[in-house]
């Protein structure tokens, strides 16, 4: 075999398993459990992967950067808060929305300079700023939910665009913007080569560190810009309600066969891993399985993908 | 030739001594600033220094210490355990389960430590021999942990345990609270592992260099296993004492505690790139979180700031850590 169909042939890699792992669950979802194919269940499984797509378009590039970002979950609920306060004394859906995509900036600039600048680990820092974010938002709000602030969002949310419900569309958007992003612009060359060989970066003469903490920004804009969906989704606000949401978008992009090392993403695996995490939680939910129970199924789909993943590496390395 | 043998034993001096005053000094400036912040707690708050009021904070020192002195481990041998918190709730539900059945305290306790155990097996096993990286096979177990607790407790709380179990917590001996006596326990088993015998030097070897710790000889894969495991049984440990202490069990007991014990286990100057620190820093560093947390209690700070300033904490120690020089390329 010649180098280039090798070379093919691995970036392909990933392309069945999490294709045969989505369209089997759809498969088995359909003629398994009953309600799952009617109308209302798939436009639910929609709004459902909505809030979890935009969570996971942005992680798949933290993840691609030999990172991660823990602090996605307490960010969504602190940036939920925020906007629903806001929106309370009075002010309109898009300051408010601009609220949260500050606090979103400035929680990923904190990432991204701690983590590219500093060269910290990502997973403590974003530990740490997860605590923060959870702080903060235990805060402001004492603890308890924010809600009554009339139901412009929830109107909002609720609407729909030639069909589509208006949170579809944007979640839609978002992998738009993200797949332009790192297929089409030098940014997202970047972003392959900084997970691929940092160092061949730096030498090339490329700030590698602008464009690495440009990463975590991004990330957080995008959970600024999620929280109008929870907040709009709940009509309240809740300052532990995202806690947890990073670990399923994690396991989207897992899923999704990007690896955690050598700059290995596949923007369309992360949008396939995301369907399955969610069409396998309202399968559950369909089949009455409690939610605990589907958080260690989830667990273990990704311990199992990681272990496959590290196994390939491993045979890889072995065969060069 | 005097002058020669001179400069050969400078050569071999001057950076040990070096290096040793370092850490001396590292380790000097943070039994300062335990000094420091209790001095001030003592101005700022009357019952600070009530002797009920220290004891408590040594009993929380002790709990934090308790979770945290396995990660140590773990840590120094370059490796990371994020399921500790969660391992800690469930091995306390577990325990409360067993005694709520009837159960005695004994058989309770030793279910915890049980569960803590084989929860570090597993972990353990999932990084050596299935090769999935440490924080990634931890995170994972983490949100399995989280979840079979849940499902365990179905949204329940157990509590009530009986006063020989609760004595494991609150009680005292010679005026002392008992959680203490365990600190010093394991504050002992742990200082002779690590610095008594071999296989402490291995597992420091292990984490400032594994290639090369393979390459003499050392057993890299099941010391990494071992480390998992004995952090499992710290969690059991910290689960039995903290269980004692509150003396209920829900699923979402031991989720504070995560960041507190990595925080506690970095303020004292482990560092996260392995191969640096020591189980008696993380004592250090239990006592200032210990101190902290007590002094926002007394100074009437509402306990929803506590995961804000832990957060702050946290990202203070890993930055402390970056100033102490042990950056070295590493994948999170």
């Amino acid at each position: 075999m010649n180098t280039t169909t090798l070379t093919v042939y691995r970036r392909s890699r990933p392309l069945p398993s999490v294709v045969a792992i989505c369209v089997a669950m759809i498969v088995g979802a359909a003629l398994l459990v009953k309600g799952f194919l009617s109308g209302g269940n798939l436009v639910n499984i929609g709004l459902q992967a909505s809030i979890l797509m935009m969570l996971a378009m942005p992680m798949t590039l933290v993840i691609m950067s030999e990172g991660l970002d823990l602090s996605a979950g307490a960010l969504l609920s602190l940036c939920s808060v925020i906007l629903a306060q806001a929106l309370l004394s009075g002010l309109s859906i898009p300051l408010a929305l601009c609220l949260s995509l500050l606090t979103g900036l400035i929680f990923g600039l904190a990432n991204g300079v701690l983590v590219a600048n500093l060269g910290l680990p990502p997973f403590v820092v974003t530990l740490g700023t997860f605590g923060v974010a959870q702080g903060a938002a235990l805060v402001l709000t004492d603890g308890n939910a924010v809600a009554g602030f009339g139901p412009e969002l929830a109107r909002l949310y609720g609407a729909s665009l030639l069909g589509i419900p208006v949170p579809v569309v944007l979640a839609l958007l978002v992998w738009l913007a993200t797949h332009v992003l790192l297929y089409h612009t030098r940014f997202g060359t970047y972003v392959f080569a900084i997970g691929g060989n940092r160092d061949a970066l730096t030498l090339a003469g490329i700030r590698s560190r602008f464009y690495h903490v440009g990463i975590y920004v991004f990330a957080g804009l995008v959970v600024g810009f999620a929280a109008l969906l929870l907040t709009g989704r709940m009509n309240s606000a809740h300052p532990t309600g995202a806690i947890g949401m990073e670990f399923d978008a994690i396991a989207a992009v897992v899923l999704g066969g990007t690896s955690f090392e050598k700059g290995d993403g596949w923007l369309l695996g992360t949008v396939m891993g995301v369907l399955t995490i969610s069409i396998l939680r309202n399968a559950l939910n369909l089949l009455g399985v409690e939610s605990s129970l589907q958080m260690v199924s989830i667990g273990l789909l990704v311990l199992a993908v990681i272990l496959i993943d590290s196994w390939n590496k491993a045979r890889k390395e072995s065969s060069t | 030739m005097n002058g020669a043998s001179l400069t050969t034993w400078d050569k071999v001096r001057q950076p040990l001594q070096r290096r040793l005053s370092g850490e001396a000094a590292a380790l000097i400036y943070r039994m300062g600033l335990v000094v420091l912040i209790a001095l001030v707690l003592a101005v700022l708050s009357d019952s600070f220094s009530t002797s009920s009021n220290l004891l408590n904070v040594l009993r929380q020192a002790s709990l934090i210490f308790l979770l945290a002195a396995g990660l140590t481990l773990v840590i120094i041998s370059g490796g990371f355990d994020l399921s500790i918190a969660v391992n800690l709730t469930l091995s306390a539900c577990l325990a409360a389960g067993v005694m709520k059945a009837g159960g005695p305290p004994l058989l309770g306790a030793g279910v915890a430590l049980l569960c803590g155990t084989c929860v570090g097996l597993l972990n353990g096993l999932a990084v050596t021999a299935l090769r999935m990286p440490p924080f990634l096979a931890t995170y994972g177990t983490l949100w399995i942990l989280q979840g079979l607790a849940f499902h365990y407790m179905g949204g329940n709380e157990i509590f009530g345990f009986p006063p020989e179990f609760r004595a494991l917590g609150t009680g005292f001996f010679l005026g002392i609270p008992i959680p203490v006596y365990l600190m010093v326990a394991v504050l002992a088993i742990c200082t002779v592992l690590t610095q008594g015998v071999n296989y402490g030097r291995e597992l420091y070897a292990i984490g400032a260099n594994p290639v090369a710790a393979r390459l003499s000889g050392i057993p890299v894969r099941r010391r990494q296993l071992s480390v998992y495991v004995l952090s499992g049984l710290s969690a059991g440990i910290a689960s039995v004492v903290y269980l004692a202490r509150v003396n209920a069990a829900d699923s979402g007991i031991g989720e504070p505690l995560l960041l507190p014990a990595i925080a506690a286990v970095l303020i004292g100057g482990t560092s996260l790139f392995g191969g640096v620190g020591s189980v008696f820093r993380t004592i250090i560093g239990a006592l200032i979180l210990a101190l902290v947390i007590n002094g926002m209690n007394l100074l009437n700070v509402h306990s929803t700031w506590q995961p804000l300033v832990v957060g702050v904490v946290l990202l203070a120690a890993v930055l402390l850590d970056l100033l102490g020089g042990h950056r070295r390329e590493r994948i999170g």
